[in-house]
């Protein structure tokens, strides 16, 4: 049985206190009015010299934020109400951006648990703990973003634009879209996915438990049903959930490989983090049986869904480039133009750093070379979400700062404390899976 | 020159395998095994050197993609400037984009043939190549297991028969 060490519950405490901390400056100091959000982009303009109203300008047009309203005298005010629910949004998509990170990495895991049970996989079951406590935290951080969602259906936030029955009253692409787009069916299928993967989780949980004090595979073979069974309802939800939360951010906005691309990214945040907390717990002495094949094989995981993440990037990417349709590319033009660091150093973090450094197949087996370049990777699908939420939300005001750095201790935190309870709950090394011999033997 | 070699013929991998190790372990040198199909793990257990074929590989595919990004920069900027998706910018870099499908391709094109027929260069196999395998069963259901025996016969087949061999010979073999 592992036990919680106490430097890294006080450590996963530290991170969620000054998380909320950074938070609440972020949420205090958000501007209430009009006349405080220009005082603010002014101070912040003498830094940066003049294009950057013009950029802000472009930007309301893009994105249909009260775009009908921008002619005439009408103008300058309706920037100004824009500018504002900019800032105002900045602390709530810091939130947002962090606490589905985290949600992702265990829905992520719990792809790749269904996927190893599905295919009766013989090398991973002395993995299988590892994945079930961390696709412990589906349950508090599903709640966390369904709180968050339910919120901006209630107008605290003016993340989602089709929320707003103002703006949809003069926008004919969202009136046309409303009978999917609207906050009641929103929330409605946000809690059919959320149900659907709890409740899948909690009871292939109880099943493997139950497989290690039964007589009999019955448990066993029950769990390979209902994974297989998860993952044609995950396919579908996890789509559609990629549409709702992150992509009707941007409503004039659709790419159709939209929902694997969010897949590759959870996919390898989840595998990446599964190997760090094996390679982790390794060195705290528990899970003797796991050996460096088995690293070696979640590092090749990394590497080839990386290379998968990069491929379907460029997919959704080329295409728009090639065909420059103008309400496609405005997507990647908000991004070119007010997120260059971000948007490159992403590409760099997560397709150049992983293909050259996890090539060589001695390095996989190196078990702190999976940690250091496995930090870098989940940096890396931190700024994946984040070029996909903010440039709707907050446009050219996006900077990392508190509330950002907040978000990420606070869930981190959260998340680090959440999972290593649940491995405290069962003994780490499965008695009786029926593959545990083969996969105590594994080696490459 | 003929040199006298002895043979040991196996019906099993796992008997092989431990022959193998067994074999090494007194000190003699195995000059080679023919094997059917692929035995896992009987490099390491012949002490055969890793194998440097992977980086053959990344380096062709280095080729692949310097070929491709030279070879497009040439057709489609050069020789005849095109008009790349309603961008006629006729520049490398903003055209970049629309190439990497052909930089992709020609990258794994080089590194997956140039990596075969290093391959087969390096295993000493070209066409009209004269069959090397002492004993056509090797391509079928048995495992043999060659030594070069110096003035040690009997010792050798001793040691042989002991691990299970199914057949043990000595012959000549020309080199």
């Amino acid at each position: 049985m592992y036990t919680f060490s106490n430097k890294l519950r006080i450590g996963s405490f530290i991170a969620m206190g000054l998380g909320v901390i950074f938070l609440a400056i972020g949420f205090l100091s958000a501007p209430s009015t009009v006349e405080e959000a220009k005082a603010m982009v002014a101070v912040h303009d003498d830094g940066h010299g003049g294009g950057h109203a013009e950029a802000a300008e472009n930007h309301g047009e893009e994105q249909g934020h009260g775009a009908e309203a921008a002619h005439g005298e009408e103008h300058d005010s309706s920037h100004d109400t824009h500018l504002l629910h900019q800032l105002q949004n900045r602390p709530w998509s810091a939130l947002y951006v962090a606490a589905f990170f985290f949600f992702m990495i265990a829905l992520g895991v719990l792809a790749f648990y269904a996927i190893q049970r599905a295919a009766q996989a013989g090398w991973s079951p002395l993995l299988f703990r590892v994945m079930e406590g961390i696709t412990a935290y589906l349950v508090p951080g599903g709640i966390i973003v369904f709180v968050i969602l339910l919120l901006s259906t209630l107008h605290m936030n003016h993340m989602f634009v089709w929320m707003d029955a103002e703006t949809v009253a003069h926008d004919e692409l969202l009136q046309g879209k409303a009978g999917y787009l609207n906050p009641t069916f929103f929330l409605i299928r946000a809690a059919i996915f959320l149900g659907g993967w709890i409740f899948y989780r909690q009871y292939s949980r109880k099943l493997s438990l139950a497989q290690d004090e039964s007589d009999d595979n019955t448990n066993f073979v029950k769990n390979f049903r209902w994974s297989a069974a998860f993952l044609v309802f995950y396919l579908i939800s996890e789509s559609m959930m990629s549409w709702d939360w992150i992509m009707s951010l941007d409503p004039h906005w659709f790419s159709t490989l939209f929902g694997w691309y969010v897949f590759a990214s959870m996919f390898v945040s989840g595998i990446t983090v599964i190997a760090m907390v094996t390679v982790y717990l390794k060195s705290k002495g528990y899970l003797e049986q796991v050996n460096d094949s088995h690293v070696h094989d979640l590092a090749k995981f990394m590497f080839g869904i990386s290379i998968f993440w990069t491929y379907l990037w460029f997919s959704q990417f080329m295409l728009i480039w090639y065909a420059d349709i103008p309400e496609e590319v405005t997507y990647y033009i908000a991004r070119f133009q007010d997120y260059k660091l971000p948007f490159f150093g992403m590409l760099v973090m997560n397709f150049v750093f992983p293909l050259l450094v996890l090539m060589n197949s001695d390095y996989k087996r190196v078990n702190w070379f999976v940690i250091m370049t496995g930090i870098v990777v989940l940096f890396g699908h931190y700024l994946d979400i984040f070029n996909m939420v903010m440039p709707a939300t907050v446009g050219d005001q996006w900077f990392i700062g508190l509330p950002e750095i907040g978000g990420i201790l606070f869930f981190g935190g959260l998340f680090v404390f959440w999972v290593f309870t649940a491995l405290t709950k069962a003994p780490l090394q499965p008695k009786r899976n029926p593959f545990i011999e083969e996969s105590r033997h594994f080696h490459y | 020159m003929a040199s006298k070699v002895i043979q040991a013929l196996y019906n099993d991998d796992d008997v092989l395998m431990h022959a193998v190790k067994k074999v090494r372990a007194e000190h003699h040198h195995i000059e080679e095994v023919y094997t059917p199909f692929p035995v896992h793990g009987l490099d390491k257990a012949m002490g055969l050197a890793d194998t440097r074929i992977a980086i053959t590989s990344f380096l062709y595919g280095c080729l692949g993609l310097t070929v491709a990004i030279v070879m497009m920069n040439y057709i489609m900027i050069e020789d005849w400037p095109q008009d790349i998706g309603g961008k006629p910018s006729f520049s490398y870099l903003e055209n970049m984009p629309a190439f990497v499908p052909i930089m992709f391709e020609l990258t794994v094109f080089f590194a997956a043939h140039l990596m075969v027929i290093t391959f087969y260069l390096r295993s000493k196999m070209w066409p009209f190549k004269k069959a090397e395998n002492p004993d056509k069963r090797t391509t079928d259901d048995h495992f043999l297991m060659e030594l070069g025996v110096h003035d040690n016969e009997n010792e050798l087949a001793d040691l042989l028969w002991e691990t299970g061999a199914v057949e043990v010979k000595v012959t000549e073999k020309e080199s």
